[in-house]
């Protein structure tokens, strides 16, 4: 359980001027789920990308280690690469409906995704396709392989895709809001099925969300993003419970369901702040009511326990 | 699927209908062959003697009418010229034209096809540039110029080509092909080229087009993100996502360099349909026009219905009209 199975070290990507990912340092242990939290552009994506060698151009990883394995993969030629991509690290993304090629059978983009990576034959990549779609609970895996993406509703084509992310049974698996567009009802559903599923394989789970209620039921640990950075991380109960950066409090404070009824929604102030122009001190202090001058000076990653932040005003730790 | 197939076929029957009562209209209002066909010394007699042999004494309904039966019965009519079944005549020229036809869009896809990913995949490189840049060249000058700069270049100042006419042929399921001799494959370079110019530009840009838009797309990421190689998400994932428009065009101009090859059949003499009507229009041989413009007509219906037929196949979304779900 404790063994490391990723760990992102002071990692830059960097769209030309825009700082997308400016040193984002984590680790995930064998098993663990972590909820990588933020706002839209908050990086959180990039993040995931970077991790799987998939920045788009123009961007690039100018900085930092991805120690996988125990080697740093930033390094690793394309085809090296290749060779981790669906078998020892998976992706799944957000809209279930853009993911699957649409002129494709499902049992074709599945048997590729065995064959990318091991030497078998059609037949046997084809059970293989089976067992992995009756695994995510697809009814009649047999005729599903059939068909073809429009054939399946969004749930249903979600769990395909999670069917081969796990079909080489990765190490870890980048989830980039795989709940989003779907369903409550849905979403429920598939949150469930993928933590059993990971606890069933023993595999690590990246979670990237600007869902705090998802993060609470499924993360072990959880970290929050703003403008690129990493500003707080802790197990997920002490920081839901007890936040330590302003900006995290201001993201709990901003779920509906935690106000009162006919009370003003809270909010927190302000907007984010364009990644191409950061100030050199905190990013969150134009926004944060704790701010002062010390905030204009770059704030090292401080630590508490089990919890990281880089606040120099933290909360204090009775806050209800 | 086989319900649409006979609907697609009954609609093909109704536009040939309406195909021949504009062609038999609109060819009597182009002019009266009975004053090339007779010469000018003959007499009244002779004269009368001449349109009422052809029938053209008649009311035009009468005509119509006449016209229409026979051709039900597979008559299109004896060409006044020469004196043949005028389908005849027709389908004697129809290989020329076709190998013609067949050899432009096979190099139009061969050359436009890769050349479009290629530009696709590397928007912004020099050579991507060139090619954009070539290719708005190549739709923008006019066939007959680039005709004859080919005959000057590659026929008069190098000689390595021949300029004009098929060349020698040989017979396969009893027709002449010149495809099928190295004389007759080497007289069919020039013109093939000059027809495919156009279409493989068009081809190119069709394909960048698409490219630079399906790249982007998540299910590209996707098959990235499951290790397929990249020729795999190149060769499968994209192309058969752009192939609908580009299968679209192939078939449109296919039919567009089989029906108007005319100006290309002229320059370089090849003795095609294309030519054939030109010389047709010109001595009013009305019974190969409406001949030449019904088997077009029949052409390009088929060649709809193929491209039809292959959207189902490229694209699983895609169902023709009248077939269940």
């Amino acid at each position: 359980m404790n063994a490391t199975v990723l760990e992102v070290r002071d990692l830059r990507t960097h769209f030309g001027q825009a700082k997308a990912v400016d040193g984002v340092s984590f680790s995930v242990a064998r098993g663990e789920v972590l909820g990588l939290v933020g706002e839209s552009g908050s990086g959180k994506s990039v993040t995931g990308f970077s991790i799987i060698g998939l920045v788009d151009p123009p961007g690039t990883i100018v900085g930092g280690q991805i120690v996988f394995d125990g080697r740093d993969i930033t390094r690793s030629s394309r085809e090296e690469m290749r060779a981790l991509r669906g078998r020892r690290m998976a992706m799944i993304f957000q809209d279930p409906m853009m993911t699957l090629n649409p002129v494709l059978r499902i049992d074709t983009q599945m048997i590729e995704a065995v064959q990318a990576h091991e030497n078998v034959s059609r037949m046997d990549a084809r059970a293989r396709a089976r067992d992995a779609l009756g695994m995510v609970g697809i009814p009649s895996p047999d005729e599903r392989l059939q068909a073809y993406p429009h054939q399946f509703s969004g749930g249903m084509r979600q769990r395909v895709v999670i069917a081969i992310a796990l079909l080489h049974r990765p190490d870890f698996i980048i989830a980039d809001e795989p709940t989003t567009a779907l369903d409550v009802t849905i979403q429920a559903q598939i949150l469930a099925e993928m933590q059993k599923l990971v606890a069933q394989n023993n595999t690590s789970l990246i979670w990237i969300t600007h869902d705090l209620a998802v993060v609470s039921r499924l993360a072990d640990r959880i970290a929050v993003m703003y403008a690129g950075r990493i500003v707080e991380s802790g197990p997920v109960s002490d920081v839901l419970a007890r936040p330590l950066h302003p900006y995290t409090a201001g993201l709990i404070d901003s779920v509906p369901s935690r106000n009162r009824r006919g009370e003003r929604l809270r909010q927190i102030p302000g907007m984010a702040p364009s990644v191409a122009r950061l100030p050199a001190g905190c990013a969150f202090a134009p926004r944060c009511a704790r701010a002062d001058a010390a905030c204009a000076q770059a704030v090292p990653l401080l630590t508490a326990g089990p919890r990281e932040h880089r606040c120099v005003h933290p909360l204090p730790e009775f806050r209800v | 699927m086989t319900a649409a197939v006979a609907r697609r076929l009954l609609q093909a029957v109704m536009v040939m209908f309406a195909m021949t009562v504009i062609v038999f209209i609109a060819i009597n209002v182009i002019g009266d062959p009975v004053d090339i066909l007779i010469s000018p010394d003959a007499d009244q007699i002779e004269r009368a003697r001449v349109v009422q042999a052809l029938g053209l004494d008649l009311p035009l309904w009468q005509q119509y009418l006449r016209f229409l039966w026979a051709a039900l019965h597979g008559d299109l009519g004896e060409s006044y010229v020469y004196n043949e079944p005028a389908i005849r005549v027709i389908l004697q020229r129809l290989p020329a034209t076709l190998e013609l036809a067949v050899s432009a869009i096979l190099i139009a896809i061969v050359v436009g096809v890769p050349l479009g990913l290629y530009a696709g995949l590397r928007p912004d490189g020099i050579l991507s540039r060139v090619i954009m840049t070539v290719s708005i060249l190549g739709f923008s000058l006019p066939t007959f110029w680039v005709g004859l700069v080919l005959i000057m270049f590659f026929g008069v100042q190098l000689g390595w080509l021949p300029s004009g006419g098929r060349g020698q042929t040989a017979e396969l399921f009893g027709v002449q092909w010149a495809f099928l001799t190295k004389d007759g494959l080497a007289h069919l370079i020039l013109p093939a080229v000059n027809l495919a110019l156009f279409d493989a530009c068009l081809i190119l840009r069709l394909t960048r087009a698409g490219v630079a838009e399906v790249l982007p797309l998540d299910f590209v990421k996707f098959a990235r993100a499951k290790g397929l190689r990249e020729t795999r998400v190149i060769g499968v994932h994209v192309s058969k996502n752009i192939m609908i428009p580009v299968v679209t065009i192939i078939g449109l101009e296919f039919g567009s360099i089989v029906a108007f090859s005319v100006v290309t059949e002229s320059v370089f003499s090849w003795p095609g349909m294309g030519k054939l009507i030109i010389d047709s229009i010109n001595v009013l041989d009305r019974p190969i026009i409406t001949a030449y413009l019904m088997a077009i007509v029949a052409f390009f219906v088929i060649i709809n219905l193929v491209v039809d037929l292959t959207y189902t196949a490229l694209d699983p979304r895609v169902r023709l009209q009248g077939e269940g779900p």
